[in-house]
């Protein structure tokens, strides 16, 4: 099996004339803990909507799983938990079985019901985030961290082996920050999932990414835990 | 002689309860997409499809309906057009329709005289024609509805994890347009141009209020939504009142029964736990 999950290639991205990533080359191999960081309006996020095939790139080439990504279906080896995730109506009557489960949408029998299956899978996945009392909570009466865990159960439920995030801690207090961090630490190291994540605060980053992608000017920097 | 025992009344609360489970169901969905809006703007389409029905002699629920279908790609179109604005896209439609429609309801004079049945709703004028179009084109909604049922919650909730989970979302969104631009001119002979989007949005108000899960908003604001249409379909035909506003006014009391209820629930246990 190759290392190689992800491989950019002269990556050049911008509006107009005015370039915001500028011929960016990097690789992310299987297990690799990337943090991507940079100060505000330096394209973090933009480089992973482009990794994620939502925005285009002006030129140059993205690779995932050795496909280019216009022509990449294999969605479910990919988790994403965007920064808006928790934007969603908190007066949204849905339970966070409801949530987890549909996610598992092509598991699903032809009527898509939440059957015995989906609901232990969902449990599982529950049980991995320490949520599994709240299974028939609204997902609106969660706090801040519950709901980020909520989302990493609906990450982790497809088994992905890539998981990409944008600023996931933002407005989460610092008890929940902790357990989440320790959560991305062990799909990290005790299942081999691969961890992007695009993040304005280092200091988490630290003894965690064993690579850090800056970004600046349009230009990257990437360091590795070696130096 | 019972309520019941009258054909009209009979072909009334069976389209009745029809338009209440299709209305229902999908303004939950346009409710939680935040798309209420999108019930008022097609159902002014929808007057000028019936206008030009008056006009050119077509049977107007069927011209209501093609017009409708139009719309609602239109908005699905001017959507992706203006992305940061997206009600302006509302806001075009809506105008184009009502300007339609009151330009022609002035060149038709004569013809468009009955146009007031449409826009406040009728039971009497609900007619055989009305009952099949409404049987086939409700049973057709209905299923297409529980097929969909957990792809349109998915993509309600979260449009781009639906979209990376398989549902196809593009697709989705236009089957929707079509369906909701079909309940509404269906909606609109019982209820009235001018009601259609309360039916899609009161029952919704009220069932949120108290739903503890998605399932029981949706089963909650069926139950809402054919309380309101056959309560005031009986009120209608005894007080001799058009059935838009009867039934629209009796969703908003249960609406604001279902509200103060839960107050009441509330308050007592508070006071249990306190």
């Amino acid at each position: 099996m190759s290392r190689e999950i992800v491989k950019v290639e002269n990556l050049s991205f911008g509006y107009e004339k005015r370039l915001i990533l500028d011929n960016i080359n990097f690789k992310i191999e299987r297990k690799d803990y990337i943090g991507i960081i940079g100060h505000n309006g330096s394209a973090k996020s933009t480089l992973l909507k482009l990794l994620m095939g939502f925005l285009k790139p002006n030129t140059g080439s993205i690779e995932i799983f050795g496909t280019s990504i216009d022509k990449f279906e294999e969605w479910n080896k990919i988790g994403y938990l965007p920064q808006n995730a928790r934007n969603f109506n908190t007066r949204f009557p849905a339970t966070v079985e409801e949530v987890v489960g549909s996610s598992l949408y092509s598991k699903m029998n032809i009527f898509k019901t939440l059957n015995k299956k989906i609901k232990m899978e969902v449990l599982e996945a529950l049980k991995a985030v320490n949520m599994v009392e709240f299974k028939d909570s609204l997902i609106g009466n969660l706090s801040g961290g519950q709901q980020q865990r909520v989302f990493l159960a609906r990450l982790i439920i497809n088994s992905p082996e890539i998981i990409f995030m944008d600023e996931p801690l933002i407005g989460v207090d610092a008890e929940s920050q902790n357990i989440f961090f320790e959560l991305i630490d062990k799909f990290n190291k005790e299942l081999g999932v691969t961890v992007v994540m695009v993040t304005h605060d280092t200091n988490p980053l630290h003894n965690r990414a064993n690579k850090i992608f800056r970004l600046d000017g349009g230009k990257i920097t990437i360091y590795n835990s070696n130096n | 002689m019972s309520v019941f025992s009258y054909p009209f009344m009979q072909r009334a609360f069976l389209i009745g309860i029809i338009i209440a489970i299709i209305s229902s169901s999908m303004g939950l969905f346009l409710v939680l997409r935040r798309f209420s809006m999108v019930g008022d703007t097609l159902s002014h389409s929808a007057l000028a499809g019936v206008a030009i029905g008056m006009v050119t002699g077509v049977y107007p629920l069927y011209s209501a309906i093609v017009v409708t279908l139009a719309a609602s790609f239109l908005v699905e179109r001017l959507r992706k057009e203006y992305k940061e604005y997206a009600e302006i896209s509302l806001a075009i439609v809506m105008a184009a329709g009502i300007g339609l429609a009151s330009l022609l309801i002035s060149i038709g004079k004569n013809k468009t005289i009955g146009i007031n049945n449409y826009m406040f709703g009728s039971i009497s004028l609900v007619t055989e024609e009305d009952l099949r179009i409404a049987v086939v084109l409700g049973i057709i909604i209905i299923a297409t509805l529980l097929v969909l049922f957990r792809a349109l919650f998915y993509m309600t909730f979260d449009e781009i994890d639906a979209k990376l989970r398989g549902i196809p979302v593009s697709r989705l969104n236009l089957v929707f347009a079509m369906l909701v631009a079909i309940t509404i001119t269906l909606s609109m002979r019982i209820v009235g141009i001018l009601l259609v989007s309360s039916l899609m949005t009161v029952p919704v108000a009220a069932s949120i209020q108290i739903a503890k899960s998605f399932r029981q908003a949706f089963i909650y604001t069926n139950i809402f939504g054919v309380l309101s249409v056959t309560l005031g379909l009986i009120a209608s035909f005894y007080l001799d009142v058009a059935p838009g506003g009867s039934i629209v006014l009796i969703s908003l009391i249960i609406l604001f029964v279902v509200i103060l209820l839960k107050n009441f629930y509330n308050k007592i246990i508070k006071k249990q736990v306190m």
